[in-house]
């Protein structure tokens, strides 16, 4: 394989046309040059960095290195999906239904997939850390979506499932449409990237593969066994999360329980 | 019977009534006074002190949709959950039957949600709430939002309840109305239930 195939150069042309995107917005006064430079900023200094860890972890190749690389990227995962909450659960809760949820998921995709894969030693950093980062992209995304849509949709839907509890539906029928439509959203850019794959768009995964080297035939059966992970990882977490989070604004006598979650601080 | 021992939650209560089968007693009382809570707490929609009783079977040692199917909240805001109104009914073919009692045509059953008016949503959640199942129903201002001629068709629907045994707990802030439908009319006032006598 070509691994010289991208070098700086290769890069600062990429970065030419995020300096034409802001500069199209400032002539236009679109307001987004500022957020854009900055999220190309992070985008770079973070990757290197990655890129520099990771070589000292694969260097190393220790277990528990390994494993605190995971738990550190599963934090940051947790935060982000805590912080992306209009509405939260109040308390302990807000934090821990996306982090367990998330933990749980991953940690269960991840441990499929190195069943599967089988690596030696089966903690072997090349391995691993890119199967966790790719597998917690996912299910990041599917919770924090997921969760975000039950938790703004419960006090927007209020009236109608108090309505149904006060019919004498159990809490599990009143809350079943508003379940069903949070974890529709959190599934549907996984679902859109599965049936766009290979027709409308080629994966990043793959793409990079094939630019690397790799024939593609084989960087597209690498493609399918990660979309089906990460399928199956963002459905687990979804479900996971909004599962806990019905149970959380439930109680004992099936009421609707709207104090314990946050009012949404004026955002829209 | 119901009956209602100590209900109490924030400043509201303690809360003791009893309303017999058959029997509608009115509540007024200015906006904020504790009105719906107080219904709200006897379908035990939200957390609260004390309890109720159907028959003497306290509310907390049952299951709380058994409850709830026989003492039927009726919010002043009624909430929907599909689009066509007769899902929303357990038996649409008995709903159907009591439409022209209440002003709709035989059809207004496949009517979509979203066309609905104010007053034709709370025309619909009453009849939702005549379950055969029901044994109490809560009434938060059930005609608020209607005209005369139908207030008139609801009032007569209610009667016809209490004629086959219901209880009812009419919140309303029609006086007129507490007068035509309740023998009792109590008033909330200062968190606490007191009978309104003439």
């Amino acid at each position: 394989m070509n691994e010289q195939i991208i070098g700086y150069p290769q890069l600062g042309v990429a970065a030419l046309l995020v300096l034409v995107d802001a500069g199209l917005s400032l002539a236009f006064n679109l307001g987004i040059a500022r957020s854009l430079l900055v999220a190309a900023c992070r985008t770079v200094v973070q990757l290197l960095l990655v890129g520099l860890v990771l070589r000292y972890v694969f260097a190393l190749s220790a277990p528990t290195l390994v494993v605190a690389v995971a738990l550190a990227m599963t934090a940051a995962a947790s935060f982000e999906i805590y912080a992306r909450q209009v509405r939260r659960l109040r308390g302990f809760w807000g934090f821990t239904v996306g982090a367990g949820a998330t933990g749980l998921a991953t940690v269960l995709v991840t441990s499929l997939a190195l069943a599967t894969l089988q690596p030696s030693p089966w903690y072997k950093p090349e391995v691993v850390i890119p199967l966790v980062g790719i597998v917690l992209g996912s299910v990041m995304n599917g919770v924090s979506v997921s969760l975000n849509a039950f938790n703004t949709g419960i006090v927007r839907e209020r009236a109608s499932i108090e309505a149904r509890l006060s019919l004498g539906a159990p809490a599990s029928l009143a809350f079943r449409p508003l379940q069903q439509s949070a974890l529709r959203s959190g599934m549907i850019p996984i679902i859109n990237q599965m049936s766009a794959a290979g027709l409308i768009t080629l994966p990043g995964m793959m793409t990079g593969q094939i630019l690397a080297g790799m024939p593609p035939f084989e960087a597209a059966k690498y493609q399918i066994f990660v979309l089906l992970l990460l399928a199956g990882g963002a459905g687990l977490g979804a479900l996971c999360a909004v599962q806990v989070a019905m149970r959380r604004l439930t109680d004992d006598r099936e009421r609707l329980r709207v104090d314990r979650i946050t009012d949404d601080g004026g955002r829209p | 019977m119901i009956k209602i021992r100590g209900l109490q939650r924030l400043s509201l209560g303690p809360i003791d009534l009893e309303v017999g089968d058959g029997e509608c007693v009115s509540i007024m009382g200015r906006s904020g006074s504790g009105k719906s809570i107080l219904l709200r707490m006897i379908a035990d929609l939200d957390p609260h002190a004390g309890d109720a009783l159907l028959d003497d079977a306290p509310c907390s040692s049952m299951a709380a949709s058994r409850w709830r199917s026989m003492v039927t909240y009726v919010a002043a805001e009624s909430g929907w959950w599909a689009e066509r109104v007769a899902d929303h009914f357990a038996a649409a073919s008995v709903a159907r039957d009591i439409l022209p009692a209440i002003g709709f045509p035989a059809g207004a059953l496949d009517w979509p949600v979203a066309r609905l008016s104010t007053g034709e949503r709370q025309r619909f959640a009453i009849l939702r709430a005549l379950q055969p199942s029901t044994r109490v129903l809560l009434l938060d201002e059930p005609t608020s939002g209607l005209d005369t001629a139908s207030i008139g068709m609801v009032e007569a629907l209610l009667h016809d309840q209490l004629a086959r045994g219901t209880s009812i707990l009419l919140v309303t802030h029609d006086g007129e109305q507490a007068l035509r439908m309740a023998k009792r009319r109590f008033l909330v006032d200062d968190g606490r239930l007191v009978e309104d006598r003439p």
